[in-house]
């Protein structure tokens, strides 16, 4: 039963590696941050996931904090690029 | 194996399928606006059905072995997946709307009436 989760957890870690790439390689700007995003949300579901795994509730609630954190963050960057900071 | 854990493997490979297609979407699509139509909706979705799956796992585990710490992580689960679908969907515009007003089009796009319109 424990293994699907474990093997959810590293599918999503290695998606966190390709959406790296585009990190990286990312033409314009707005292309990073949707891919900093995306690696948020990965981030999020990979942590809901290990607080079943290691058994601690503590991960979930983490998740949440960093999410609604996340979202700050991405609505402050999306403000710089428009120009309206 | 009963059930339950059908549902519940059905739903971690729903959601990493999704979450797979997201990604290869964001690495292969040409544009800024379609990459964003990838990301956003697949790994949202995908990122659900995961979470859907953690739910599930603890209101069975809650109602065969009574034991509340599985109902607080199921609950627990629950908000982190309804933060999760409200803050992706409000940051996604909010990165289009920048986005245009920075000057990004979309790729063949030959007429713009949003900047027409000068809202």
């Amino acid at each position: 039963m424990i293994d699907a989760w474990i093997l959810s957890v590293l599918c999503l870690t290695v998606l966190m590696a390709f959406a790296a790439i585009r990190l990286v390689l990312g033409p314009t700007a707005p292309d990073r941050v949707i891919a900093l995003d995306t690696v948020n949300t990965l981030v999020i579901a990979s942590m809901i996931l290990l607080g079943v795994v290691f058994g601690q509730i503590i991960f979930v609630d983490v998740a949440i904090v960093y999410g609604l954190l996340s979202f700050v963050s991405t609505l402050y960057i999306a403000k710089y690029i428009g120009g309206e900071l | 194996m009963t059930a339950v854990e059908i549902l519940i493997y059905a739903c971690l490979a729903i959601g990493v399928v999704f979450n797979t297609l997201g990604v290869i979407g964001l690495l292969r699509f040409p544009d800024l606006y379609t990459r964003m139509h990838a990301t956003t909706k697949a790994t949202t979705f995908g990122s659900i059905f995961t979470s859907l799956a953690v739910i599930v796992y603890g209101f069975f585990m809650f109602f065969s072995q009574n034991d509340s710490q599985f109902l607080i992580l199921a609950i627990h689960a629950f908000l982190a997946a309804a933060c999760l679908a409200f803050t992706n969907a409000v940051s996604a515009h909010a990165i289009a709307r920048a986005a245009h007003r920075s000057g990004i089009m979309p790729m063949p796009a030959v007429i713009d009436r949003l900047a027409e319109a000068k809202l």
